[in-house]
C-alpha cells in the first residue's frame, strides 16, 4: 500500500494507540495536518506551542501513556522547547512531532528553519531527523519505545516537508529488532546479589527511611511500596515528584522532604541510619548541602537510570532496575530471609502504625530478623506532634490565608481529584496541605520549575482522565504566562478549574528577598487587580469568581465543582506577606531548617513591608 | 569489574555493570594511569583515561557526544573518530580528564545516549595506544643533518621537503610523540598537528 509520508505518520500514531494530539499547524507541518481530517485521533488546537507541550505532559502524568504534541518548524519548535526541558527534568514521556523545511533547504537559513535536532538535543532523551519517507513508521515506533521505556522522557521526531509529501510503501515494525536501536537496552530486574545485600542492610537498620521519588509513580510501583512498608514498618517520605505515590493518611507517611519539607521528614532523614532511595535522584532541593545530608545514613539507591547511582551521593548498595520490580524483589528477599511470605504483613504494618506501633514490638510473631523499629517510630511521632505544619489563622483586616484556601479545596473535592500546580509558593503550599490518597493525582513541574505549567497541564490531565475533576492551584504570576490556553479549554470542551492564589506578588521571589536580601523588594510586585482576573476569565469563556472573604471560600469552590460545561477561574485574594515554612535556605544544611517564626517577629516583618510596598 | 583492566558497558551486559556501578573504585585505575605516564613532557591532565566508544555511524552522533561532554562539564583531552570495519558503526576514542568528573559518571551518561552501542574503558597499562603527528619544521642548513638524524632515531618519515623547511610524520605511542615534539621545539616548529590517540585492548 502506497501512502504519503504524512499519511504514514498519522497512521503510525494510530498504530501506537494515540488518542489525542495537542498542536498548532504551520507551513512545514501542513502536509501532516491534512490526513488528521480523516483520522480518529482527536486534535486539540492550542493557542501557544508551549501549551501543547505541557498539555502532553499533563496527559502523560495522569495516564502513564505518552503525550503527543505537534508543531511546525522554527518558532513552533522553539516555543515548545520549555516543555521539552520540563519533561526531560521530570522524566515525562512525551513525543513531539515537528515539521522541518524541505531537505534541500536545510542549512540555507530557509524561512522558518531552525536547527531543531541541535536545539532540542540537550532537552530530549533522543531525537530523530527523518530524511526518507520510508523511515517514518520506524522512527515513530522507535520514538514511542524510547520515550516510554527505561527512564521515560521526551523525544522529538523532525520531519521535513518534502519527506511528508513523498510516497512510501506502508509497513509497521513488528519487533524491537526492527527499530534499529542497537545501543538502547534498558534493564528491568535488579541484580539478585545486590537485592540480597539490600535486604541484609534493612535487617540491621535501626532508623531507616524510605526516600521515595517520582520513579515509583512512573514504574507504577505504589502497591509494591505499600507492601514493603506493610512488611517492614519503615517510615516514608515522598518527594515533590512522588506526592500521591503513598497515601497522605497512612500513619507512616511523614510528608515531603527538602527545602520546604516537613520538619519530621527532613529531620528523620538527617538522623537516619539507612536511606532507601527509590526512584529518586538526590536533588539539591531535597539534600540541601550534600556533605551535610543524612550524614550517618547508609544508602540503598534503586533507580532505572544507572547514571543516577552515585551521581550525587555514593550509595552503599546500588541497584539498577525498575522501581516496582526491585521493590518487589527486596520485599521477597526479606520474606524469604525471615521465614516465608505472608507473615502477617498487614498486621505488622498495623502495629507499626501511629499509636499502636509505639506501644508494641513489631516482630512479636517471633523468628523474624526484622528489627524493632518502635523506638524510631516513637521519635518520629514526637517530631510530628511538636513540629506540625501550621499557619496563623487569618486575623481581621488581613487577606485570605493561602493555606486555608488549599485545605478547603482539598476537603471539598473527591479523593480522585487531580491537582495541578504552577511554580512558586502556591505550589509548595499545595504539596504541603493537600491530602493525597490516590496515585497519579498530583501534576507539577518539579525539576525545571516552569511557571506557566499549570493551565495547559491541567487541560492535558483532564483530556487524559475526563472522569476526574481537575483543579489547578496556580499563582497570579504563573497564570499570566499561559492563561490563554483557557480559550483552548473552552473551545474544546475541557472543563478544568483554576484556583488563582492571588497574592499580587511573584511570591516565592518576594519571600527570598524578604529573608535573604534585607526586604529589598526588586521587581516582584504584580498588583491584585491588574489584570482583572474575573473579566479575563469571562473573556476566555470561563466562569470567573472573585473571593475576598473567608466565608466565601467554600461556597465558591462548591459552585465551581458544580460547573461542568466550561472552565472556571477563582481569583482568591490572598495574603501577600505569607511565607512558605519550614524552609532550608539554599545551600544550607538540612540541620538548619527554619520553622515559622512566632507571631511577634512575623508582625514586625509585616509592618516594615507595608512601608516598602 | 576489575580495576586497571578493561571494562565495558553497552549491550553486552548492562545490568551487571550498573550493579557494580555502586561502590566502584575509579581510583585504582586512575593510579595505574599515573604510574604509566612519563615525566615532564606529558600533555594533558594528570589523571586521564581512555574510553573506546562504539557508536552508530549516523549524522549528528559526534555532536551528541560532544554536547553531552560540554553540558555535563566533562573535559575531553583528545578525541579521534573513524568508521569501523562494519559501516554501521564508528569508533570514538576519547581521552577524558578525570579531574573534571568521576569515570563512572562519564561512562554512565555516555551510555545513555541512544546512539552509543558500547563503551570500553582501556586502562593505559592494558591498551595499545598510538597517535600520529605531522610537523613542519624550520631547517637551518647548519642543523639539517642533525634534524634528519633525529627523525630517523624516532622512526619518523620526511614526507615533504622545502628550501627552508621539512614536513615530518611520526606515529607511535603518545609519550614518544611528546618527546619528539620537545626535542624539535628549539629548531622552530612552523606547524604541528596531532591526531589524538587511538587505542585497542591488549591481547
Ligand atoms: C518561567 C519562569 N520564570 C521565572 C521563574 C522564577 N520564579 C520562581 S517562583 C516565581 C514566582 C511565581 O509567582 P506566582 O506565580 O505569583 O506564585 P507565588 O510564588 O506568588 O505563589 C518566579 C518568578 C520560574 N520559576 N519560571
Ligand atoms: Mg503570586
Amino acid at each position: 500500500m502506497k501512502l504519503t509520508g504524512a499519511q504514514a505518520l498519522i497512521r503510525s500514531l494510530e498504530m501506537e494507540g494515540v488518542e489525542v494530539i495537542f498542536g498548532l499547524p504551520g507551513g512545514a507541518i501542513l502536509p501532516v495536518y491534512d490526513p488528521i481530517v480523516e483520522s480518529p485521533i482527536r486534535h486539540v488546537l492550542v493557542r501557544h506551542e508551549q501549551g501543547a507541550g505541557h498539555a502532553a505532559e499533563g496527559y502523560a502524568h495522569v495516564t502513564g501513556r505518552p503525550g503527543v504534541a505537534m508543531v511546525t518548524s522554527g518558532p513552533g519548535v522553539t516555543n515548545i522547547v520549555t516543555a521539552l526541558a520540563d519533561a526531560y527534568m521530570d522524566s515525562i514521556p512525551i513525543v513531539v512531532i515537528s515539521g522541518q523545511v524541505a531537505t534541500p533547504s536545510i542549512g540555507t537559513d530557509a524561512f522558518q528553519e531552525a536547527d531543531t535536532t541541535g536545539i532540542t538535543m540537550g532537552v530530549t532523551k533522543h531525537n530523530w531527523l527523518v530524511t526518507d519517507a520510508g523511515e517514518i513508521p520506524r522512527a515513530v515506533a522507535a520514538a514511542f519505545h524510547v520515550a516510554t521505556t527505561g527512564r521515560p522522557g521526551p523525544v522529538l521526531v523532525d520531519i521535513p516537508k518534502d519527506v511528508s509529501n513523498a510516497s512510501m510503501e506502508w509497513y509497521w515494525p513488528t519487533s524491537e529488532a526492527d527499530l534499529d536501536l542497537p545501543g538502547y537496552h534498558p534493564a528491568i530486574e535488579g541484580d539478585p546479589e545486590a537485592v540480597e545485600a539490600a535486604a541484609a542492610l534493612i535487617e540491621q537498620a535501626q532508623r531507616p527511611v524510605l526516600y521515595v521519588g517520582g520513579g515509583v509513580l512512573k514504574a507504577r510501583g505504589m502497591e509494591e511500596l505499600r507492601r514493603l512498608v506493610d512488611l517492614t514498618g519503615i517510615p516514608v517520605t515522598t518527594t515533590l515528584m512522588a506526592r500521591s505515590a503513598f497515601p497522605s493518611s497512612h500513619p507512616l507517611n511523614m510528608g515531603m522532604p527538602g527545602m520546604h519539607g516537613t520538619y519530621t521528614a527532613v529531620t528523620a532523614m538527617q538522623k537516619s541510619d539507612l536511606l532507601i532511595a527509590l526512584g529518586t535522584r538526590f536533588d539539591d532541593r531535597v539534600t540541601g548541602k550534600v556533605p551535610a545530608f543524612a550524614p550517618d545514613a547508609l544508602v540503598i539507591h534503586i533507580d532505572i537510570d544507572p547514571a543516577e547511582l552515585g551521581k550525587i551521593r555514593r550509595p552503599d548498595i546500588a541497584i539498577r532496575g525498575d522501581c516496582r520490580v526491585v521493590t518487589m524483589e527486596v520485599r521477597e528477599a526479606l520474606e524469604r530471609r525471615n521465614g516465608g511470605a505472608g507473615d502477617a504483613g498487614g498486621e505488622r504494618a498495623h502495629r507499626a502504625g501511629r499509636g499502636d506501633g509505639a506501644a508494641k514490638s513489631r516482630n512479636g510473631g517471633g523468628g523474624s530478623g526484622l528489627p524493632d523499629l518502635s523506638p524510631w517510630i516513637r521519635t518520629i511521632e514526637t517530631w510530628r506532634q511538636e513540629h506540625p505544619l501550621h499557619y496563623e489563622p487569618q486575623a481581621p483586616g488581613e487577606r485570605l490565608k493561602p493555606q486555608m484556601v488549599i485545605e478547603t479545596l482539598a476537603a471539598l473535592t473527591p479523593d480522585d481529584t487531580i491537582l495541578v500546580t504552577g511554580v512558586g509558593q502556591h505550589q509548595m503550599w499545595a504539596s504541603q496541605f493537600w491530602q493525597f490518597e490516590e496515585p497519579h493525582t498530583f501534576v507539577t513541574s518539579g525539576g525545571l520549575g516552569t511557571m506557566g505549567f499549570a493551565v495547559p497541564a491541567a487541560i492535558g490531565a483532564k483530556v487524559g482522565k475526563p472522569g476526574s475533576m481537575v483543579w489547578a492551584v496556580d499563582g497570579d504570576g504563573c497564570f499570566q504566562m499561559t492563561a490563554q490556553e483557557l480559550v483552548t479549554a473552552n473551545a474544546e470542551g475541557i472543563p478544568v478549574k483554576i484556583a488563582i492564589i492571588n497574592n499580587s506578588y511573584l511570591g516565592m521571589v518576594r519571600q527570598w528577598q524578604e529573608l535573604f536580601y534585607e526586604e529589598r523588594y526588586s521587581e516582584v510586585y504584580l498588583s491584585p487587580d491588574l489584570p482583572d482576573y474575573v473579566k479575563w476569565a469571562e473573556a476566555m469563556g470561563c466562569v470567573g469568581i472573585r473571593v475576598t472573604e473567608p466565608e466565601e471560600v467554600a461556597p465558591a469552590i462548591e459552585k465551581a465543582n458544580a460547573i461542568d460545561d466550561r472552565a472556571v477561574v477563582i481569583d482568591f485574594r490572598t495574603d501577600s506577606f505569607e511565607k512558605v515554612y519550614p524552609m532550608v535556605p539554599a545551600g544550607a544544611s538540612n540541620d538548619d531548617i527554619m520553622e515559622m517564626p512566632t507571631t511577634s517577629t512575623r508582625d514586625a516583618g509585616r509592618s516594615s513591608e507595608r512601608k516598602a510596598s | 569489574m576489575t580495576a586497571g583492566g578493561i571494562r565495558s558497558i553497552g549491550n553486552a551486559n548492562p545490568g551487571a555493570d550498573a550493579a557494580a556501578g555502586a561502590g566502584m573504585a575509579v581510583t585504582a585505575s586512575g593510579a595505574a594511569d599515573n604510574a604509566a605516564s612519563p615525566g615532564p613532557a606529558k600533555r594533558g591532565p594528570a589523571r586521564s583515561h581512555i574510553l573506546s566508544v562504539l557508536v552508530e555511524n549516523k549524522s549528528g552522533v559526534l555532536a551528541r557526544v560532544a554536547s553531552l561532554f560540554s553540558r555535563r562539564g566533562f573535559n575531553i583531552y583528545s578525541l579521534a573518530v573513524a568508521p569501523t570495519d562494519n559501516e554501521r558503526f564508528s569508533r570514538i576514542t576519547v581521552v577524558v580528564d578525570l579531574e573534571s568528573a568521576p569515570l563512572e559518571q562519564i561512562m554512565m551518561q555516555l551510555d545513555k545516549l541512544v546512539n552509543v552501542v558500547s563503551i570500553a574503558e582501556l586502562a593505559p597499562s592494558d591498551a595499545v595506544q598510538r597517535e600520529l603527528l605531522l610537523a613542519t619544521l624550520k631547517v637551518d642548513p647548519a642543523v639539517r643533518s642533525q634534524l634528519v638524524e633525529l627523525v630517523d632515531i624516532f622512526e619518523g618519515k620526511i614526507v615533504d621537503v622545502g628550501s627552508a623547511s621539512l614536513t615530518v610524520m611520526l606515529a607511535g605511542e603518545p609519550e614518544k610523540l611528546d618527546s619528539f615534539e620537545n626535542l624539535v621545539k628549539d629548531h622552530g616548529i612552523v606547524d604541528i598537528q596531532r591526531t589524538g590517540r587511538v587505542a585497542l585492548q591488549k591481547l
